[in-house]
């Protein structure tokens, strides 16, 4: 790998390879990144079909367009695809363009691992995907797959959902080794870690949760594998397991896992914020350790998912306890933004939309997540659509919104151009309305008593699940005006400086737009 | 510029707006909150919830207030130069310890709470409640009652065939029934995937986990019907297997029990009991000589031209399926009633006993009919 | 590569088994933690003891209930519902069982404990559930658990409910039990 380095400076003048190849065998950080976003665009609208398929059939009480069982399979696969191919791989595409040019490095650190931790990325989804014409259909236990409805009930293609899972896993460990490695050692001399961008920080977080939960995951799916095939019983009751068991395991990935979805969110959102408000951000160092205390929680709240599985009493009061503790640095970051805000000179282009609309509606997810800790109270919202509302909130005008802010800001950076303004104010509006359409009124459905998953409904969640279905309707099809505005943006439009933005600051602003192909070669300087 | 824009905006979606309005004006703007409940534990629940809630709104309207200002007071237009402060150390100090504070005020009264729920005395009833694919098992622990708790709502409802009921999904063909003012202990597990037990009113949600055993209790001081769902994904029909719980008075509730184990000890009766024909025979003429001989005479001719013989008669020799159709649903257009509010033991009794005398059993195929057959051709019925 | 960043790849490279192994490790620990705090009821073997025996033990009523996991087609029930005991005795109950197939069958039970901050204070002296029952066709038996019931027990607790739940884990593609099948189709 070291040769990939030392040879990079001979060929430091050449730009891309022609053709295909140039993407099959890239190890540049700038295209991996390129390809990286546009595989969890794929996918996202892949996930956001099934979505639809989803409100289509919860439009009316009754069933009128799938039949349950493959309901079910629509609303697992809805799951694990929005999360492990949409939001996970759009902010490894974005930490690959990112990270090497905000700390001035000249690439990732490890390019050929690079490379592979992408390409195993659509083979992975090729099978999960493929599960859905085998015998039995795909998997229709729920992205959570709980034994034993995933183990002793689950269909015969639950073995190539498991396969694909270890590939998922794998591609994330792969990409999160490589973040590590890059911030740990090719920082720009100067770049101390405290000086570090936040956008960077909040990668070096993500990546070490995500190495240390990963290979759980890949545990808890290698028992239901061998659950399966090999008739062990790890939560097997028979056999001495227990079901329960598989839920612990699944959550201590799954809490962080829930962050690691969220914190590079925090980053995109801390620059976007600074520079539309012409004002250094308000308490870096904070921002920092608020992240880092998040982090470190998320290891010790993984039960607040399993309130109602019949926890002791101490059990669920520690939960609860230390659920809450978490919204004390979630608000210090809310309340950083909001400071930063005030008394600067803001201006609203598309990505300040963006992430204003992300502080508001994370910060209703946040608030109904708090309310979700509450333990008695839980007993009536888990498993409704309250919960279902919660983390749309915290995932959709949160992760997503980021990401599309993200897109939106440093897209004039890696293309030249400067996106449609006009359009993507437009695309701002129908999805911010299509936004709250759709999830606010879940929770009134949720809390009125509908359980998530269920394909049919009572008469009296009929008229919100309506205007939830049109909300989705508007908000997927808005999707494809982003698409749009996105390949116009490649195609050309007017040409953007190097700068970009008035108040951008920051190494990755101070090249030309489009980036070279090459970036840092040599260390740049920094005070 | 931007507000020229957003002017188009509107013009252009006013179709989508409208086919948004509708179903948004016609909704039930009064089932917003969550259910109270009518148990004391849910009626702190729910006072715990909007608690909560009003915090998180107070939160809310601070945190955006302070922001939407800013917004519309710091724009690049009225605020040219932006200030320069970046850090704050005693503002910081506050906004972490104030929300700790009131995290603190949250999480005491929830913990008292719960305390309260995790009561471990037992009740004065105890139900084990075991969730299968798809439906729930009952059995009362004290009582020796035990059923099963089936959707009863029609398929064609559900494939919208016919109109929905108003109590659509949310219907049993047999409601659990528990008396008012009694403590009651649920006690919930499965039979093979987890299923989750909830009923809202109550305020109970709780896991059903095979091979493991989760409690949870109420006391229900209002007589009524409530209606709950399964909260744990459990294949196929995860959404068709509700909870109806009815609360009556100790009176009608003992009634219920008498009920429902009379019930029991009839259908043990009838189904593990092994007949023989001899006593099938010896208590069908019984039944014969009170019901039946008034008609068809003691040596089964009837009278000729007004009520048919049974001896030798084609549906007695050898149309069993017929022969208990006859006295299940009677003869439309003739004297003959039906006969079932006799029981089952009696019918099968009397058309054996119609089979084998008078010669029949020599001339036909004699054949026996068990108190099984009657509640079998009952079934589809139920 | 620089020598800082071979440093850091080795190091999370290690990592990377070391939490795949812990996943694992979490399943013993896991187990550790129910007996510890008596979680799930899982209650395991617990030696004779003299110190837990005594006279002043209050009255309390034990309930039992049993229950088929699908498919198990059995005959299991207790053989009384409800037994008037003392904490800090020994006592014995017993559960009829019953192989109503016309094969060889092998079940395991599984033990649950109601309300859960009880579980730790049961100690088992012998219980059916610590090995597998194997039935001939038609076999019935009567299975008996000894166990006392520590004086420790919360005093608001009245009422100790243990759950059996019996599991068909007969072994059908062994050869023999196909065989037997097969004959009996």
């Amino acid at each position: 790998m070291s040769a990939v380095i030392e040879n990079h400076h001979d060929d430091h003048h050449h730009g891309p390879a022609k053709g295909l190849t140039r993407w099959l065998y890239t190890t540049n950080h700038k295209d991996i990144g390129t390809l990286y976003l546009w595989f969890s665009f794929a996918m996202f609208l892949v996930g956001g079909a099934m979505a639809m398929i989803i409100r289509a059939e919860l439009f009316q009480p009754g069933m009128q367009i799938v039949e349950p069982e493959f309901y079910n399979q629509m609303i697992t696969l809805h799951g694990l695809i929005m999360i492990f191919g949409g939001v996970m791989p759009a902010f490894v595409g974005l930490a690959n363009w990112l990270i090497p040019m905000q700390i001035g490095a000249p690439d990732m650190a490890l390019p050929r691992m690079n490379n592979l931790s992408f390409w195993i990325l659509p083979f992975a989804f090729f099978i999960l995907l493929s599960s859905l014409f085998m015998e039995g259909g795909a998997p229709n236990f729920g992205w959570t797959f709980y034994a034993p409805l995933s183990t002793e009930y689950a269909p015969p293609s639950t073995t190539f959902f498991i396969f694909s899972v270890h590939i998922m896993g794998a591609s994330s460990i792969m990409g999160s080794i490589n973040v590590v490695v890059t911030i740990m050692n090719m920082r720009a001399p100067g770049i101390s870690l405290m000086k570090m961008p936040l956008f960077v920080w909040s990668w070096l977080i993500t990546a070490y949760l995500l190495i240390a939960v990963m290979p759980v995951l890949a545990g808890a799916v290698t028992m239901m594998l061998m659950d399966i095939h090999f008739g062990t019983s790890f939560f097997n009751a028979a056999g001495g397991g227990d079901p329960v068991l598989f839920q612990h395991i699944f959550w201590f990935f799954g809490h962080p896992e829930v962050y690691i979805m969220i914190l590079p969110a925090f980053g995109i959102v801390s620059h976007i914020i600074e520079t539309f408000s012409r004002k250094k951000l308000f308490g870096h160092s904070s921002m920092v350790w608020a992240m880092l205390s998040i982090a470190i929680l998320s290891f010790v709240v993984w039960a607040h998912h399993m309130f109602t599985v019949g926890l002791p009493l101490a059990a669920e009061i520690f939960f609860m306890w230390a659920t809450m503790l978490i919204a004390v640095p979630t608000g210090v970051k809310v309340f950083n933004w909001v400071a930063t805000m005030f008394r600067g000179s803001i201006s609203f282009e598309t990505p300040m939309l963006f992430a204003v609309a992300f502080v508001v509606l994370f910060t209703i997810g946040g608030l109904s997540g708090l309310m979700l800790a509450i333990v008695p109270a839980d007993f009536q919202y888990h498993d409704t659509y309250f919960v279902v509302a919660h983390f749309h909130y915290v995932l959709v005008p949160g992760a997503i919104f980021s990401i599309m802010a993200a897109v939106y800001y440093w897209i004039p950076k890696w293309t030249g151009n400067m996106y449609d303004e006009r359009l993507g104010r437009l695309h701002f509006w129908l999805s911010f309305i299509g936004v709250n359409v759709t999830f606010f009124p879940q929770h009134f459905i949720g809390l009125a008593g509908m359980p998530r998953r269920y394909p049919d409904y009572a008469l009296q969640f009929a008229d919100w699940n309506m205007v939830s279905s049109v909300g989705a309707f508007l908000f997927g099809f808005s999707q494809l005006l982003f698409l749009f505005i996105v390949l116009k943006t490649v195609m050309g439009g007017k040409k953007a400086t190097g700068q970009v933005w008035e108040g951008a600051k920051g190494l990755e602003w101070s090249v030309a737009s489009p980036a070279p192909y090459h970036t840092f070669s040599t260390p740049p300087k920094v005070d | 510029m931007f507000f020229r824009f957003l002017r188009n905006l509107t013009k252009s979606s006013t179709l989508l707006l409208a086919f948004l309005l509708v179903p948004v004006i016609n909704a039930d703007w009064f089932a917003l909150n969550m259910t109270r409940g009518i148990t004391d534990i849910s009626n702190e629940v729910f006072e715990l919830h909007m608690l909560i809630f009003w915090i998180c709104v107070a939160i809310g309207a601070l945190v955006f207030s302070v922001m939407f200002y800013s917004m519309w007071a710091h724009t690049k237009k009225k605020n040219p130069v932006p200030a320069k402060f970046h850090e704050n150390h005693k503002l910081e100090i506050a906004w972490t310890i104030i929300p700790f504070l009131i995290l603190i005020a949250m999480a005491v009264p929830a913990s008292k709470t719960l305390v309260k729920i995790y009561d471990d005395e037992a009740g004065d009833i105890n139900i084990q409640v075991t969730g299968y694919q798809w439906k729930w098992q009952y059995k009362y622990l004290e009582d020796d009652v035990s059923f099963f708790s089936n959707l009863s709502t029609d398929l064609d409802e559900i494939y919208n065939l016919v109109p929905k009921g108003e109590n659509y999904l949310q219907e049993v063909d047999e409601m659990v029934v528990i008396p008012a003012g009694k403590k009651v202990r649920f006690l919930i597990t499965a039979n093979d995937v987890i299923h989750s037990w909830w009923v809202p009113a109550f305020a109970i949600k709780q896991d059903a986990i095979p091979g493991f055993v989760n409690t949870a209790w109420t006391v229900v001081d209002t007589p009524g019907i409530y209606r709950g769902k399964c909260t744990e994904l459990c294949g196929k029909n995860h959404g068709f297997m509700p909870i109806v719980v009815k609360v009556v008075e100790q009176e009608e509730y003992d009634l219920w029990v008498d009920n429902k184990r009379q019930e029991a000890i009839k259908l043990a009766e009838l189904t593990t009991k092994d007949w023989s024909t001899e006593e099938l025979v010896q208590r069908g003429q019984e039944v014969y000589e009170v019901n039946c001989v008034s008609c068809h005479m003691t040596d089964g001719q009837g009278i000729s031209g007004i009520f048919p013989a049974l001896a030798g008669s084609e549906i007695a020799l050898y149309d069993k399926d017929r022969h208990i159709e006859i006295l299940m649903e009677g003869v439309q257009g003739a004297a003959m009633n039906s006969f079932d509010y006799l029981s089952e033991v009696e019918l099968a009794a009397v058309i054996t006993y119609s089979r084998q005398a008078w010669g029949n059993a020599e001339k036909g195929d004699g054949e026996v009919v068990v108190p099984k057959d009657i509640v079998e051709y009952k079934e589809p019925k139920i | 590569m620089n020598k800082g960043a071979k440093k850091t790849l080795t190091k999370l490279i290690i990592a990377v088994p070391l939490m795949f192994a812990f996943g694992f490790a979490l399943v013993p620990l896991y187990d550790i933690f129910c007996e510890v705090t008596g979680l799930n009821g899982k209650v395991s073997q617990s030696e004779y003891s003299d110190e837990l025996v005594t006279d002043s033990g209050r009255p309390i009523a034990l309930q039992f209930i049993s229950t088929n996991n699908e498919n198990m087609p059995w005959t299991f029930e207790p053989s009384e519902q409800v037994m008037k005991i003392e904490t800090g005795k020994y006592h014995t109950a017993t559960f009829y069982v019953k192989n109503t197939t016309n094969r060889k069958m092998v079940a395991q039970a599984v033990p649950s404990v109601a309300p859960s901050n009880a579980a730790a204070h049961l100690k088992k002296l012998e219980c059916f559930c610590f090995e597998q029952q194997e039935l001939m066709p038609g076999e019935d038996a009567l299975l008996p658990v000894k166990l006392l019931v520590s004086n420790d027990l919360p005093s608001n607790i009245k009422n100790v409910i243990l759950s059996y739940t019996i599991f068909d884990i007969t072994d059908y593609n062994d050869e023999a039990m196909a065989h037997h099948d097969m004959g009996m189709e």
